[in-house]
């Protein structure tokens, strides 16, 4: 019998299954991340890398780290033999079907990496067996398959570089982990939100608590390590002088504090609440006057938006990120302890992702992603899981806003919530079969409230309700006006469930670790 | 297009592995059924992204243009004139070739696109010929047939006739055991008359509109019926078609004689499984003969198309935990036989994509695929040598240009090679429905649907 089948060879089969998946994705749309790789996969292999960061031939500048740049010159280099225009600049604006095939190949391609970790973390810090379905949950995730496999970005490998550092933390090899995290940084900056876990988590757990000499020596070790890759990454730069034009190019300042379609976090909060104030303050006889900015429009300029509220800078929201994390940058000082990282690096991001300057929804997938891997520690992971995926995965729909991809994204979310649906309940009640009577509790209240509880489940109706008034019924009531509503819709209800996950995995992080 | 369904039907059934997959027991079998409906679904949404039959080739167009006309015709004419040239309807631009229910289906579809989006540009398909409704109608009269209730399939099984043509490669199938089953009972001719009482009054029902004249029932048929297009098209893995190469039968002889040849021949080949079901019908013996009974259709019957593969892989499917390698050996000959019309609708990633997709669910881990046939290291030879030309040819038929004389030297080589395999597998079939009686006297209904 092949019964025997092991949770890593599963998992292969379950990337094969969603490299075929991929490969049926490839006709269909693309955004202009598109263009933008397709240039950088040409500019860094027609170009010297002295030019790589000055230019300026495309309008989609290069403006991330070098090891990402170094990246697209890996994957370039098999492009000439298979058409010498992939990797010629100028591009041409209209790109051949092998074009698109070649660079979808190459996003299934560096999936390889992401298919490694998840392999590596099929055990967990305590060595035990994860189950298939927490692996499968990452290969799977519609999330990644759509902004990566039908909006065309590389998360898979960035992903991939994320959950190789978690898995050396959990095993320990802390320096190991390091070095990875670094180079994480250096191929897309925006993890640098995890940073400060990391910071502290290392110098814990790697350089405390083993006398002064010792600390200092691995401290210096971990600093050498980290800066070695940080060295090959911008040390060229350095040499050509271009490390003030890498960092305007890395760090566009004057951008607004939402992207054009609002993320959903704490902002949407913000500027609702602003808006209500402001009507209800000009109803009451003040002289309200209307902001010249408008977020709706999708510009948001240097002028303050806000009208009643106080306007909100970067040095706010990086306060305020610094202070939600607090709270887990106490606890990873404390107690130190390779189990509980993944909780604290995806907390950060989660912080990040609420309170940041500028976030992308896109942005949702750096906590996801390793949430997925320990969603079936316990029944209360697997709720939380259940929600936030989907909160999260809905908010990117208004990504994909063909006719043609509709059924596409609707299905791949639909049926991923029923896999999680038949995998939890069944995992719940095996395990609570297993476990005999005495924690038979968290099994009969898979039984006896449904699996999420009424709470949950009206939410995830709502979203139904959501999109079927996007769909179907704002064009009946409105016609043409208001064109964002239902955008805005989409990001204040899914707003709702990202703060609900963040303010979870605080408490969580408070109590339990 | 029907392929990605039945694997995923039939692949996680089996004991629990060291990996448990959600799917596997304990999982709550209506959800896990809805979980692999809506996989199902997915994958045919992502195949329909891809370009669709004759996108883009005038004058003509394909298959989905065929589908939107119907759509317009049905919903812009009246019945009685749905079949008829008539100045609105010209009948030899996709004139509607399919029987009453399918028209009604292009009508109602059509007054959905009409009310949502009057442009009809939503439904794209890529190939939506083979309408998988029939096949659905046609899954329900064998549920039917297996929980013991007749009447209920007699019924369903002609409104499946009713919706296309094609569904009659069954029909012997569904006759004889049924005929087989009414001749056990008591009194033998009450239940036949019951039957026939139902198949009419569904006909009746289906063909109200059309039943005012005779004449219009006859124009009806002839659309239906088109013996004009010749014995075979293009390269098709039939009998008529293979044996054309060596016998050139349009050129010999005239269609009536064809028409009777064809006609005995396909008789000739289901009569063993018809009078094996007549005599002892049972519902393995049914799930045998309703592949042995299209099969014939498909390999002797007038007029085949490629894609008629896709009726007998339905009871393939239904026998896939009976007979695992002979479903997986089918399937992937069936998609090879179509492989120069996917060629031709530029569907070859699509293809590797599906083909890649069953054999992972085929062997999904944790399948019981370890018990293997127990054949002797000749005859895997014997049975590799095909699977190794079809690998080759997949390569040659894209890369080599073909010899000036032959251009269609590989589609005849392809069509040859799924020929002999297909004749091998109905033989196979029609071996094992045989020996059914001998192996064992009553075999109990286990497959669920």
């Amino acid at each position: 019998m092949a019964a025997s089948t092991s949770p890593p060879a599963a998992a292969a089969w379950a990337f094969a299954v969603a490299t075929c998946v991929k490969l049926l994705l490839v006709p269909t749309y693309h955004s202009t991340d598109f263009d933008v790789h397709r240039y950088w996969l040409a500019l860094t292999h027609a170009l010297p890398a002295r030019q790589w960061y000055t230019d300026a031939s495309s309008q989609w500048t290069l403006d991330y780290p070098p090891f990402f740049a170094y990246f697209s010159r890996l994957l370039a280099l098999p492009a000439p033999l298979v058409d010498g225009t992939l990797v010629s600049i100028p591009v041409p604006d209209a790109p051949p079907f092998t074009h698109l095939l070649y660079l979808r190949l190459t996003v299934a391609f560096s999936d390889l990496l992401l298919l490694g970790s998840v392999l590596l973390l099929a055990r967990d810090a305590r060595q035990r067996q994860r189950p298939f379905l927490a692996l499968a949950l990452v290969l799977w995730s519609p999330a990644l398959l759509a902004v990566d496999h039908v909006h065309f970005q590389y998360n898979g490998f960035l992903m991939g570089l994320l959950l190789l550092s978690l898995y050396f933390l959990e095993q320990g090899w802390d320096l190991a982990g390091g070095v990875v995290f670094a180079s994480l940084l250096c191929s897309k900056h925006l993890f640098l939100v995890a940073a400060p876990v990391y910071f502290i988590y290392l110098f814990r757990h790697y350089c405390c608590g083993r006398g002064v000499v010792k600390g200092l020596g691995r401290l210096v070790l971990m600093g050498a390590g980290v800066a070695a890759v940080f060295a090959a990454a911008f040390a060229p730069f350095m040499y050509y002088g271009q490390i003030q034009q890498l960092f305007n190019r890395l760090f566009p300042f004057g951008r607004g504090l939402c992207h054009a379609y609002w993320a959903p976090n704490f902002w949407v909060f913000y500027i609702i609440l602003d808006k209500v104030l402001a009507f209800l303050l000009r109803r009451l006889g003040f002289n309200i006057a209307i902001p010249e900015a408008s977020f709706t429009g999708g510009l948001v300029g240097d002028s303050s938006p806000f009208a009643v509220l106080p306007k909100v800078t970067p040095i706010t929201t990086f306060l305020l990120v610094i202070l939600a994390m607090t709270p887990c940058l106490v606890k990873a000082f404390s107690n130190p302890q390779p189990k509980y990282i993944i909780r604290w690096v995806s907390y950060a991001c989660t912080c990040g992702f609420i309170f940041g300057w500028h976030v992308h929804e896109k942005a949702s997938l750096h906590f996801t992603i390793p949430l997925a891997l320990i969603a079936m520690d316990r029944l209360k992971d697997a709720r939380h899981y259940f929600l936030l995926s989907i909160a999260s995965c809905y908010s990117l729909f208004p990504l994909l806003f063909e006719n043609q991809e509709y059924p596409i994204k609707v299905m791949l979310l639909l049926t991923y919530t029923t896999l999680m649906w038949v995998g939890f309940t069944s995992h719940f009640a095996a395990n609570s079969d297993q476990e005999g009577k005495k924690v038979n509790r968290s099994g009969s209240t898979v039984m006896k409230n449904g699996f999420i509880g009424w709470i949950g489940l009206s939410y995830l109706l709502g979203i139904a309700a959501i999109e079927l008034w996007s769909q179907v019924f704002h064009h009946r009531v409105f016609g043409d006006r208001l064109p964002f509503l239902p955008l805005i819709m989409v990001s204040f209800y899914c707003g709702i469930g990202m703060m609900y996950s963040w303010m979870w995995q605080l408490v969580y992080i408070v109590r339990h670790t | 297009m029907a392929k990605p369904k039945k694997p995923r039907t039939h692949a996680p059934d089996p004991a629990g592995a060291a990996a448990r997959l959600p799917w596997q027991p304990p999982a709550p079998p209506v959800p896990t059924a809805l979980l692999i409906s809506l996989a199902a679904l997915l994958v045919r949404v992502l195949v329909s992204v891809g370009p669709y039959s004759g996108q883009g080739a005038a004058p003509k167009f394909g298959d989905y243009e065929a589908q939107r006309h119907w759509m317009e015709l049905t919903l812009h004419l009246p019945p009685s004139d749905w079949y008829r040239n008539t100045s609105d309807n010209n009948l030899s631009y996709w004139g509607l070739d399919y029987p009453p229910l399918s028209a009604y289906q292009s009508l109602f579809h059509g007054r959905i696109i009409n009310a949502s989006l009057p442009d009809a540009v939503a439904l794209r398909s890529s190939r939506g010929y083979e309408s998988p409704e029939s096949l659905g109608l046609t899954l329900g009269a064998i549920a039917g047939v297996l929980s013991r209730n007749d009447l209920f399939a007699a019924a369903l099984f002609t409104l499946a006739i009713n919706h296309k043509q094609m569904s009659l490669y069954f029909a012997p199938a569904f006759f004889s055991h049924l005929l087989g089953k009414c001749l056990k009972r008591k009194y033998p001719i009450a239940e036949v008359m019951k039957l026939a009482f139902v198949v009419l009054g569904t006909f009746a029902l289906v063909w109200w509109p059309f039943l005012h004249s005779y004449e219009a029932a006859l124009q009806v048929i002839s659309r239906l019926a088109p013996f004009e297009r010749g014995i075979y098209e293009d390269y098709v893995a039939n009998f008529w078609c293979s044996t054309s190469v060596f016998i050139k039968w349009k050129r010999l002889f005239v269609i009536k004689p064809l028409k009777l040849m064809s006609l005995s021949a396909t008789i000739l080949a289901f009569l063993p499984s018809f009078v094996h079901q007549v005599k002892s019908p049972s519902n393995l013996g049914f799930l045998y003969s309703l592949m042995n009974s299209s099969f014939s259709f498909y390999l002797f019957s007038y007029q085949v198309h490629e894609k008629s593969i896709l009726l007998p892989l339905l009871p393939a499917s239904l026998l896939a935990l009976k007979e695992p390698q002979m479903y997986g050996w089918f399937v992937y000959f069936a998609l090879f036989s179509m492989y120069p019309l996917i060629c031709r609708d530029q569907l070859l990633l699509q293809y590797i994509a599906i083909l890649g997709l069953f054999f992972l669910i085929y062997y999904s881990p944790g399948g019981s695929h370890g018990k293997r046939l127990n054949i002797s290291c000749r005859a895997k030879v014997v049975l590799s040598l095909p699977f190794l030309c079809s690998f080759l040819l997949h390569f040659t038929y894209l890369q080599i240009e073909p010899p000036k004389r032959y251009p269609f030297l590989f589609d005849a080589l392809i069509m040859f090679i799924c020929f002999s395999q297909f004749v091998l597998l109905t033989l196979y079939t029609n071996y094992k429905q045989w020996m059914l009686d001998t192996h064992s006297r009553s075999v109990g209904v286990k497959k669920d649907l």
